[in-house]
């Protein structure tokens, strides 16, 4: 239901490459594969 | 001012070649560092000694757990208020300028909270991490909803599912980041609270800048390459568009609004009482001598459930794509109450793998429960106002934090007064908990399209969204 509005006119070329991603993946994995990692380690006490 | 057109919604627009797969990674930086929260007990036992020094000794004057625990609650009824209350204003700013916000929010929250630890002043605490940080929790925890929902609609349920999920994750990060950060601060302050605070603030404020600044909207007219819209796929996905605020008068929001309380209230049931639960139900008592779950065992049950709770946000909103939405939920609210009615069984029965396998099954649908909410919302409201529907729904969680909470600690301590032990202690929370769950079943079952008289009349913009 919507149409083009400024905001599309007003768009600026932005290409990005799966580079780009992989890094941006990379930049909120990392901290996020650590605490996961925490856990995980905390969690294995229930099964000692 | 330049940095006012930088954060326009106009500036955020992608051109062609953009690669949607950045824009996940930005939602979840918003969301990791926000889902914090969800580990403030971390703070409890050196917020309650900083007078005394002495964790397990608190001197008259130190802060109660009580006192302390009004922190988190002003903080989440917060960000149910805020995410109703701005949930317009994002759309209409667009969602960098409401990351920012949030960030600032977030970020100073702390900065003012560590104000409040060094003055010894709760109030201070209150206001700084409470209500302030409350405020960034609120928009953070939407701004990046409805951008999702527009870059991925042929994969909504994944996409919002992946955000969500950094919400689970943040407690991981934000619990082992502060007690690294408070062991090493210990000899610079009492309990090295308040440079935690200042340390995590910061940290959290250029952490969040990566989705600020990467955060981007599509153009209106855009879609995924070779997207066809599968109207047959189900009635209740809608092809119009229903604002906030007409959404509001319909009762599919109010039958939402109780799927995701009851499911939110039942989760908590389990996740308050985790810990103490598990030690009670396989104590020495029960298993001989030296077999009893241990404090540290306990612990780690604790980290398995909070590791379900973030894998069960990706994984069951995932599998909404396929199933759709109301039978995900009728699958959370059935299942769920079964295995709720079960775990008080499992208990008197000492089976301890099978009720540690059913406790994280439960906490997986209640994390799922959480993810699945915009994308049902997209499908019956459209994607024009998803994100401030999903604000005003987000004030069931706070109702749930409230009433989660009132059940759990009413029956229990009941139970334990009555001189109920082990898992007998228990057994009415979790029944009461199958029959909450039975009544959130019964709202999703009565979810039905929405009449066509709410949708708005004519095509609709972004930019009038929000007024």
């Amino acid at each position: 239901m919507s149409t083009p509005t400024s905001s599309s006119t007003a768009a600026t070329p932005t290409p990005s490459s799966g580079g780009s991603a992989v890094l941006a993946w990379l930049f909120v994995g990392i901290p996020l594969l650590w605490g996961v990692s925490q856990t995980f380690i905390k969690a294995l006490a229930l099964f000692q | 001012m330049a940095n006012d057109s930088l954060l326009d919604r106009s500036r955020t627009v992608a051109g062609p070649g953009y690669n949607r797969w950045l824009v996940p990674p930005a939602a979840l930086a918003i969301h990791l560092a926000i889902g914090q929260a969800y580990a403030f007990s971390v703070f409890n036992k050196p917020l309650g000694s900083l007078i005394s020094g002495d964790q397990d000794h608190p001197a008259p004057g130190d802060w109660t757990l009580s006192q302390i625990g009004i922190t988190f609650s002003i903080a989440i009824v917060l960000l149910g208020l805020s995410a109703a209350l701005f949930g317009k204003w994002l759309e209409r700013v667009g969602p960098r300028k409401a990351m920012l916000a949030s960030s600032l929010c977030f970020g100073g929250g702390f900065l003012i909270a560590s104000l409040g630890v060094s003055m010894h002043n709760i109030w201070l605490v209150y206001f700084g991490y409470g209500f302030v940080g409350g405020i960034g929790l609120g928009i953070g925890y939407i701004s990046p909803v409805s951008t999702l929902i527009k870059w991925f609609p042929d994969r909504k349920g994944v996409a919002t599912g992946m955000a969500i999920m950094g919400f689970g994750g943040g407690a991981m990060i934000g619990s082992p980041l502060a007690s690294n950060l408070m062991a090493h601060f210990k000899d610079s302050a009492p309990q090295g609270v308040a440079p935690t605070f200042i340390v995590m603030g910061i940290i959290y404020l250029l952490f969040m800048q990566f989705g600020v600044w990467t955060i981007r909207v599509p153009a209106d007219d855009w879609k995924p390459e070779g997207y066809v819209p599968n109207e047959e796929h189900s009635a209740l996905v809608t092809t119009g568009n229903v604002s906030a605020d007409n959404a509001i008068k319909t009762p599919q929001f109010w039958l939402l609004w109780v799927v995701l309380l009851t499911n939110v209230t039942a989760g908590i049931g389990v996740l308050e009482t985790a810990s103490p639960l598990i030690q009670d139900t396989f104590s020495d008592k029960y298993m001989g001598a030296g077999r009893g779950v241990t404090a540290a065992a306990a612990a780690g049950f604790v980290g398995l459930l909070s590791l379900f709770n973030l894998l069960g946000r990706f994984f069951w909103s995932s599998a909404s794509d396929k199933i759709g939405r109301k039978p995900t939920y009728l699958l959370y609210f059935g299942l769920g109450a079964v295995l709720y009615a079960l775990i008080p069984t499992l208990g008197h029965n000492l089976q301890l793998t099978l009720y540690v396998i059913v406790a994280c099954l439960i906490i997986s649908m209640y994390g799922g429960g959480f993810a699945t909410a915009p994308a049902y919302l997209s499908d019956l409201f459209g994607k024009y106002q998803v994100g401030a529907i999903h604000g005003r729904l987000l004030t069931a969680w706070s109702t749930a934090a409230i009433l989660g909470h009132l059940i759990v600690s009413t029956l229990s301590e009941h139970s334990k007064a009555q001189g109920l032990t082990g898992a007998a202690a228990y057994q009415s929370v979790f029944y009461t908990m199958a029959g909450v769950l039975v009544v959130g079943f019964l709202a999703d079952l009565a979810v039905t399209a929405v009449n066509e008289k709410y949708y708005e009349k004519g095509p609709v913009t972004i930019e009038a969204g929000g007024h």
